[in-house]
């Protein structure tokens, strides 16, 4: 181990590498409900070069490697469960490059989500990108691994299907391009080349994504939420129809939840809307709650309730205030619309069950093509017995969406087994394959998407 | 129970009509508002209780104190005419729900001013205007235990507010108060219009703010420096409760040096903020809120306003955007107040 300790220190430097016992304690936890586990090391690279060398040395040594970006994913994605070395990307945060008129930008993995935010703000005001609802630590390498959602999916779909390209550090150490870069024509497209997917969704048991090319997307002068409620769940599947057919909003989120009392059994809808001036904005809100959901207000079942100027986020993490002790996750599945209602009853009904004020949400990706359903569980962090509650609502939250024709979003562990054991035989053979082929030692991320012999 | 005291005999007496010959929302000459308003206090159906907005006003128009607006909302809810959709409703009076925890009672002996349910807009009451002053309901988590309810008026539902204010009142008469400085006109319209024409008991003395606020400012007047701003005054719904205390807007701008713009809609004809309209059941509801915001706004701006001056915040967070886009500035009263006795309220640029 000291021998590792030192190989590790001669490539990245005696300041970003720790085997302290407080250090690795911070890294043996997310902020969710799954049991920590230190690493042996934490590293945190600067350049590709350097993450080439961790894994040239970790794969020799046959020691588990384990990539974090802002370590928000929660499910226990990047909790080092057999140790080894944390590799924390968040140095690798040079923004290399944004392309106006091409629309995208070149991003070295540990650019989170603020960061690039703030600087398109500055720098690009007329540019934007998919941001995620999660804390802006997040980094957009971190959320395209796993498939992440933002506030352009209504339109765009996942963000990552917002990628042009990716230059991977393979767990066998070779450095690799996909997408245009890979001809040496510029990070503009992906296709129609080799695929990036053999690395997105796969949470890092494939390789480390050191930069990433994200599209980027007109940013409209006003931005801002119309809120729209309904009572009866049955109607939302209906009112995500018809507002996507509008082809006018940037976001469609349907939220119900216990706290504040107002929200409880109704289902708001948050409509992001964007526009570059007032006549532009009112267009869309004519079209959107006069013209497609009109007759719903005057039948009295549907309310519209304003547009306010300003970008809101989903706001899940206020959940964590439902109970004392701060403590909250969440199951997102990827479901089909037509299932909100019955993700809402089935998921209260948990919530119920194990006596947590229920959340719910649901995130419209693409023309309705599907949603990220969320369905969120507060626990008190001192309490072992809420977070035992949290833990089984989250299991049996996994069952429920797969039951309904879902599929799980980021999955824990116990989920990706569950998504695993009803997975296409031939799929899962293949799979496996790629896995072996790519990472021949298992060493990246072991634990996550292992498919058993 | 408490009993609406509407009294038809008025009506039958009445020469104008003017609840709804006034009505700037729907078109009728004297004699058809005279049928329309004795058909519901009848307790029939009329066309009026499907096209009223609720904006308040009949309660002004009438010159009898008859209470008409009470009488179409009561209506309303009778006769199943709810203004808003369904979810408006139930979200409204959920809203109203306290649940997080219980008030602190302290005992005042006296006078004390009362944020009702604008907790989180203490930033509003600071300085010298009211130094040493009491205040119930300063924390947002307890606001709904103040809250005066009145806003039900506009979700029909008289009901909820007869089954919750008594207590609400209760509550306050628990920190032993004798004079109530009401934060917003509406707790000042609830406890002084409402109350009285439901037979509900008051035990306490209710003060409008801005009177309050044209006494404080007399009182420090040595201290007052003209503001020199050309001001339009948004008058809020609930302003049509008290209209007696309405001259106090135009005390206070003299007294402060800031000149009224000649509006178009001022007065008894000032125009309501939209807020309440823009999620009715009406065909053409979003759009006649929006309507009424541009006519509002443009008359400021066409009268040469610098500073629209606003009493509710309701109104204010729905106009303040589109105020501000015409060049005009958004400031409450007491903060133009504060301005005048050389104080930087917090939100002023
Ligand atoms: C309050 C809250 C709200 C959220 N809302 C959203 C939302 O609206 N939409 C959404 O999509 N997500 C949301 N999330 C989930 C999550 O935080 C985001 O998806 C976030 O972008 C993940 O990025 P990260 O950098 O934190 O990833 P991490 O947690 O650091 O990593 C995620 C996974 O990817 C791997 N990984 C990280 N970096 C790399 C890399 N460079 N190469 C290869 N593998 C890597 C890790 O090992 C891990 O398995 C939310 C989370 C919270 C706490
Ligand atoms: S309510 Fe008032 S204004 Fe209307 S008819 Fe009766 S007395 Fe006249
Ligand atoms: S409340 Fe307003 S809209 Fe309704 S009847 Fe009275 S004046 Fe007309």
């Amino acid at each position: 181990m000291n021998n590792l300790f030192q190989a590790l220190m001669d490539i990245v430097g005696e300041d970003h590498i720790s085997n302290r016992q407080e250090e690795l304690f911070i890294y043996s936890w997310d902020l969710g409900t799954t049991e920590p586990h230190k690493p042996d090391f934490v590293v945190s690279p600067r350049t590709t070069k350097e993450i080439q060398k961790i894994m040239e040395l970790a794969n020799r040594e046959k020691i588990p490697v384990v990539p974090l970006g802002g370590g928000l994913s929660l499910a226990g994605l990047a909790v080092p469960f057999k140790g080894g070395i944390l590799v924390d990307l968040k140095r690798m945060d040079t923004i290399i490059e944004v392309n106006e008129q091409a629309r995208y930008a070149l991003l070295e993995c540990g650019v989170s989500q603020g960061q690039l935010t703030s600087y398109l703000e500055r720098n690009h005001p007329h540019l934007t990108h998919s941001e995620p609802g999660a804390p802006p630590t997040a980094t957009i390498a971190g959320n395209a691994a796993i498939h992440g959602q933002g506030d352009l999916s209504q339109p765009y779909g996942f963000n990552s299907d917002m990628i042009n390209g990716l230059e991977i550090v393979l767990p066998t150490g070779e450095v690799c391009c996909f997408g245009s870069c890979s001809i040496g024509a510029g990070w503009f497209t992906q296709h129609p080349l080799p695929d990036v997917g053999l690395f997105l969704g796969w949470t890092g048991t494939t390789g480390i994504i050191t930069k990433i090319s994200l599209r980027l997307f007109p940013c409209k002068k006003i931005r801002g939420t119309a809120l729209f409620v309904v009572d009866d769940e049955d109607q939302v599947p209906e009112i995500y129809y018809k507002i996507t057919h509008t082809q006018m909003c940037e976001d469609i989120v349907a939220f119900s939840q216990t706290i504040p009392p107002y929200a409880g059994g109704l289902h708001h809808f948050t409509v992001n809307l964007a526009a570059d001036s007032e006549k532009e904005l009112e267009l869309k809100q004519e079209i959107i709650f006069d013209d497609a959901l009109g007759k719903i207000i005057q039948q009295g079942y549907g309310g519209y309730l304003g547009f306010t100027p300003g970008l809101q986020h989903p706001q899940i993490s206020k959940t964590s205030d439902w109970r004392k002790g701060g403590g909250f996750e969440y199951v997102g599945g990827i479901m089909p619309v037509s299932q909100y209602p019955e993700c809402y009853r089935r998921g209260k009904e948990i919530s119920e069950r194990h006596n947590i004020p229920y959340t719910v949400l649901g995130r419209c990706i693409g023309a309705a093509h599907a949603m990220m359903f969320s369905w969120t569980y507060a626990f008190n962090r001192s309490d072992p017995e809420t977070i035992h509650h949290a833990r089984e609502a989250m299991r049996e939250t996994d069952e429920l969406a797969l039951e309904l024709g879902g599929t799980i979003w980021k999955p824990g562990i116990y989920g990706q087994k569950l998504v695993m054991d009803r997975m296409d035989p031939n799929t899962l053979e293949l799979m496996k394959k790629i896995k072996q082929l790519l990472d021949p030692n298992g060493i990246m991320n072991p634990g996550n998407w292992e498919v058993k012999s | 129970m408490y009993t609406l005291k509407f009294d038809e005999q008025k009506c039958l007496r009445c020469p104008t009509h003017a609840c709804l010959t006034k009505c700037r929302y729907m078109d009728m000459d004297k004699d058809s508002a005279g049928e329309e308003i004795l058909r519901i206090a009848r307790g029939e159906d009329s066309f009026v209780l499907h096209d009223c907005v609720t904006c308040y006003a009949c309660e002004e128009y009438c010159p009898m104190n008859n209470h008409p607006f009470y009488l179409i909302v009561q209506r309303q809810e009778e006769l199943n005419v709810p203004p808003l959709p369904r979810p408006l409703i139930r979200r409204g009076i959920n809203m109203g729900v306290p649940f997080r925890g219980d008030p602190v009672i302290e005992e005042l002996n006296g006078k004390a001013l009362l944020m009702g349910a604008f907790s989180d807009h203490m930033f509003l009451i600071q300085g010298r205007l009211f130094e040493g002053l009491p205040v119930i309901s300063s924390d947002p988590r307890k606001m709904f235990h103040y809250f005066c309810q009145l806003m039900y008026l506009h979700y029909s539902r008289i009901s909820v507010i007869n089954e919750r204010l008594p207590k609400i009142i209760n509550t306050i008469s628990m920190h032993n108060v004798t004079e109530i400085i009401c934060f917003h006109d509406e707790c000042y319209g609830a406890y002084t219009s409402y109350c009285p024409a439901m037979g509900i008991d008051v035990p306490f003395k209710p003060i409008h703010l801005f009177e309050f606020l044209y006494n404080r400012l007399l009182e420090l007047k040595d201290q007052i420096r003209d503001v020199n701003l050309r001001v339009a005054y948004q008058r809020p719904c609930s302003a049509r409760l008290s209209p007696d205390k309405h001259h106090f807007v135009e005390d206070i701008f003299r007294l402060i040096g800031a000149e009224p713009v000649p509006r178009k809609y001022s007065g008894e004809d000032a125009l309501c903020c939209g807020g309440a309209i823009e999620g009715q059941r009406r065909e053409g509801s979003r759009k006649r809120a929006l309507d009424i915001q541009r006519r509002n706004i443009s008359d400021m701006a066409d009268a040469g306003a610098e500073v629209c001056v606003f009493n509710c915040p309701a109104c204010y967070h729905t106009m303040e955007h589109s105020v501000a886009q015409k060049g005009i500035k958004p400031v409450y009263m007491s903060d133009l107040c504060r301005l005048a006795i050389g104080e930087r309220p917090a939100r002023w640029r």
